[in-house]
């Protein structure tokens, strides 16, 4: 049983490796950001320190180890390199075991500890100390809390030489400037006289004052009022720019490096040679020492606010709230719901004006807390994306191919337990992407292709669903292999005539596997049935596209929510059932006569074109009398459309999904319950699961031969 | 607060199922419900009745006279369903148990109570934990969360499936 203290720590703690991980990847691909290697060295300097703070050592100790080595790289004196964030992944690694494992069990990890020390050890050695900071004559005064619209104002101000005959005190203003805000002072004192020119009351030297305060010009002017006349004052709010700014403008050298005429040892040796330009200055006598601590000053505090804006914008204002606590909310959002149209019912039973007024904006009320509160729970996918790169890095180190993982529509927002069950299914199918589909390098190179694969990732909103895609160019599926190989594991006999995407679809089959031999990776079996089980468990879609040569597009429609739905509320006999709106598209009559003219098959004629449907009745066993006209819901999931013959269509309605529990695990024709307003329960439809089952009666398959 | 437990632990709900007695032990007994409608879901064997529900939450509901074999008989008032909390597949759940009615709550010593008969019951064995005796009747205290595990309930529906098919 640990502290709770401990366990704030240690939930930082994985927060700060993920992002520890995420800011390593990028370093690797733009080694010179000086961004992300403050970035990395704040996230080890975080982990030491309060690791530290909760005793634990062991973690802290090594971290030391790591950010000293950042230190240099910060101090821009050890290059990125492939071998430092290659280390660094490991020792984010070795620090996630040792957060992992109890106190006792740290000492087995202690030999890799040691081992990793040493490299970063020897990574650094070589390097001189940081040469010393040279001590400035600086007043600097620190008054907390940089407010949100703070400025940053240069303040110049040179007093009259006789300023202090009338008995002002500059230290006294000065002092009043502080009070404003962060105000770092810097005195020029070039045109103090020789002491035999010395008037000991008169006033020589000059200050430049940089001053981040929200207090706007006036007030600083104000501080000035009474010696305004008696001295040259000049305000000037600096313009700290937008945090983009600088981004797109390259380097000279970084252009040259780029186009790979100079290497970035070569440009570091050359510049070590240059002076800085304030030395230069300076010794060319044109500016004072004076006004270069000055404008390097300036240059500080402003680096420092645009650093400061951007950890703003970065954390915005968020609040950490346990994952239960929202679970409960959701929950009583629910209820709430289900609830609501209870009230909204009586009311419109009871035709009493006032109730059905407050009923109504009950109604309106609750639909908005139901969206604020499932849009709490959406997270944006990129946490599961950046997740993946370092997967794609390890695993294609592992096979010996090139691969590069290209993410869009990372801010697509999807609930929080969706975003968690969809982990597991996207490792599978990146996975496999890259084992089957990225072929080696050399092979591309022959096939006319780049040397390294290209795995793209891509999420967008659909409706009420999102669209995740997973594409490669690699050598995609040959559709006459998996055919003998369906044929040869008895999955479809060897006559049977299927199209293309039926072929490409038997990947889904339970026991397929298209790898010819089994690698660590994937091909053990438990393939693509188990990536689709878990997507439909989801309520959710699976699809294969494949050219061969040219690559595959797996493509998951996924629903933004799993604990509230928009639907339709049919009845059939006693029961009421719910499908998901989503997948309506529309309802038709089905009177006797049309039965009769169908002549036993079930098939409706909407606009020309025939639709099959399933009597839910029949399929279902439900006794009764067959109402005069019955209802067909028409519904389509990936093209297809299949009609649902129901009793009654009732109307939309709000469910509220209910799992049933264990005990019904094993039906599969119902994907769970809801409340309805009336108190009973109805019971909703797997529509993903009838239309399979249709297409495997055949119904299906008699439509496409009309 | 221990004595409690203790009391607790010897107490038993009885409920009729035609004419025998069963018991269950009260610290498994949540609530005890009039009969309501029951939601019956599609494809399942007889003995799931349905669902219900209970304040919001979706509760199955299993009828006791044909999980136990016996004929089935019409609702009449003194029908009830036992609210239990059973342990399934590991996890705590709850379940309605649909009985004839519902009888008393009986105190039962431990020395009262007798291992199951090997013989001489319709009942499967394997969900009796022992034979109460009160006033020189014999209680069937039924082990419930054998009765409800989710084994002997797939099992179940796979023999009916095989039956249907």
């Amino acid at each position: 049983m640990q502290d709770a203290p401990q366990n704030a720590f240690k939930e930082e703690a994985y927060e700060l490796l993920s992002e520890l991980e995420d800011s390593l990847l990028e370093l690797e691909e733009q080694p010179d950001d000086h961004d992300t290697v403050s970035k990395v060295f704040r996230a080890m300097h975080t982990i030491k320190g309060s690791g530290a703070m909760f005793g634990f050592t062991t973690i802290s100790e090594f971290t030391h180890e790591v950010e000293t080595v950042f230190d240099l790289v910060r101090n821009g004196e050890l290059p990125v390199s492939k071998q430092l964030v290659d280390l660094s992944l490991k020792a984010r690694d070795h620090i996630l075991s040792l957060l992992d494992c109890e106190a006792e069990e740290q000492e087995q990890y202690a030999a890799q500890g040691a081992e990793l020390v040493v490299r970063f050890q020897a990574l650094a050695g070589g390097v001189s100390a940081p040469a010393e900071v040279v001590a400035t004559t600086i007043v600097e005064v620190q008054k907390d809390a940089h407010k949100d619209d703070a400025t940053t104002y240069r303040i110049r101000f040179r007093p009259a030489r006789d300023i202090m005959h009338n008995g002002t005190s500059i230290a006294q203003l000065l002092d009043e400037l502080a009070e404003l805000g962060t105000c770092r002072t810097i005195a020029h004192k070039t045109n103090i006289r020789a002491l035999d020119e010395l008037d000991p009351e008169g006033c020589y030297a000059s200050w430049d004052i940089i001053l981040t305060s929200d207090c706007g010009e006036d007030a600083i002017r104000d501080v000035f009022i009474f010696v305004e006349d008696d001295c040259e004052l000049i305000i000037k709010a600096i313009d700290i720019g937008d945090d983009d700014d600088g981004m797109d403008r390259k380097r000279l050298g970084d252009i040259l490096i780029e186009r790979g005429e100079i290497s970035q040892a070569e440009i570091d040796e050359v510049l070590a040679k240059n002076k800085r330009i304030g030395d230069l200055l300076v010794e060319a006598q044109l500016v004072s020492r004076d006004q270069v601590d000055s404008a390097l000053l300036e240059q500080q505090e402003i680096r420092k606010l645009k650093e400061k804006k951007k950890e703003k914008s970065q954390s915005a204002s968020s609040l950490r709230v346990p994952a239960d606590k929202l679970d409960d909310l959701v929950n009583l959002v629910g209820e709430m719901v289900t609830v609501k149209s209870r009230l909204s019912q009586v009311a419109n039973l009871s035709h009493d004006a006032e109730l059905l007024s407050i009923a109504e904006e009950v109604e309106r009320l609750t639909e908005d807390l139901r969206d604020s509160t499932l849009n709490i729970r959406m997270l944006p996918i990129g946490s599961t994306f950046s997740k993946f790169k370092r997967l794609v890095r390890d695993i294609s180190a592992d096979l010996g191919k090139e691969v590069e993982l290209k993410t869009t529509g990372a801010d697509t927002e999807l609930d929080k337990t969706v975003i968690e069950q969809l982990n597991d299914p996207l490792i599978h199918i990146i996975r496999n992407s890259m084992d089957h589909g990225i072929e080696m390098p050399d092979d591309r190179v022959a096939a006319g292709k780049s040397r390294s694969g290209q795995v793209h990732l891509s999420a967008q909103h659909s409706g009420d669903s999102v669209i995740i895609k997973i594409t490669d160019d690699g050598k995609g599926m040959d559709s006459e292999v998996i055919r003998q190989k369906a044929i040869s594991k008895g999955i479809i006999g060897a006559d049977e005539q299927l199209t293309h995407n039926d072929i490409l679809n038997l990947v889904f089959a339970p026991g397929f596997s298209t790898a010819q031999q089994v690698t660590g990776l994937s091909g053990r079996g438990v393939g693509m049935d188990v990536v689709k089980r878990a997507i439909e468990s989801l309520r959710g879609s699976i699809t294969l596209e494949s050219e061969k040569g040219q690559g595959s597009v797996v493509s998951l429609r996924i629903p933004l929510t799993l604990a509230i739905i928009e639907s339709l509320l049919v009845q059939i006999g006693d029961g009421r059932y719910v499908l998901p709106l989503s997948t309506v598209e529309e309802c038709v009559e089905l009177t006797a006569k049309d039965i009769r003219d169908a002549h036993g098959r079930n098939l409706a004629r909407v606009r020309g074109h025939l639709i099959p449907y399933v009597p839910l009745r029949e399929e279902f066993a439900i006794d009764g009398k067959l109402p005069t006209v019955q209802q067909i819901v028409i519904t389509q999931i990936n093209g297809q459309q299949l009609g649902f013959v129901v009793d009654n269509v009732i109307g939309e309605h709000q469910t509220v999904i209910k799992s049933l529990g264990p005990m019904y695990r094993d039906v599969q024709c119902v994907s769970g319950a809801t409340i309805l307003g009336d108190g009973s329960v109805a019971l909703i439809l797997d529509i993903v699961y009838l239309m399979q089952k249709a297409s495997e009666d055949g119904r299906m398959q008699r439509v496409e031969n009309e | 607060m221990a004595a409690e437990d203790l009391e607790q632990m010897n107490q038993y709900l009885t409920f009729k199922l035609d004419e025998e007695v069963f018991a269950l032990e009260i610290a498994k007994v949540r609530e005890v419900l009039d009969f309501t409608d029951v939601t019956k879901v599609p494809q399942t064997p007889n003995f799931m009745r349905g669902v219900i529900n209970l304040r919001g939450s979706v509760v199955p509901v299993v009828d006791m006279r044909i999980k136990f074999s016996m004929s089935e008989a019409e609702a009449t008032v003194n029908t009830c369903i036992i609210i239990a909390e059973v342990i399934m597949d590991g996890e705590p759940s709850v379940l309605g148990a649909l009985v004839d009615s519902v009888q008393e709550v009986l105190e039962l010593d431990p020395d009262q109570i007798e291992p199951p008969p090997r013989i001489g019951t319709k009942l499967d064995t394997e969900f009796i934990r022992g034979m109460g005796k009160h006033n020189d009747d014999f209680i069937i205290i039924l082990d419930i969360n054998r009765v409800f595990s989710a084994d002997e309930i797939s099992l179940i529906q796979q023999n009916s499936d095989a039956a249907e098919a």
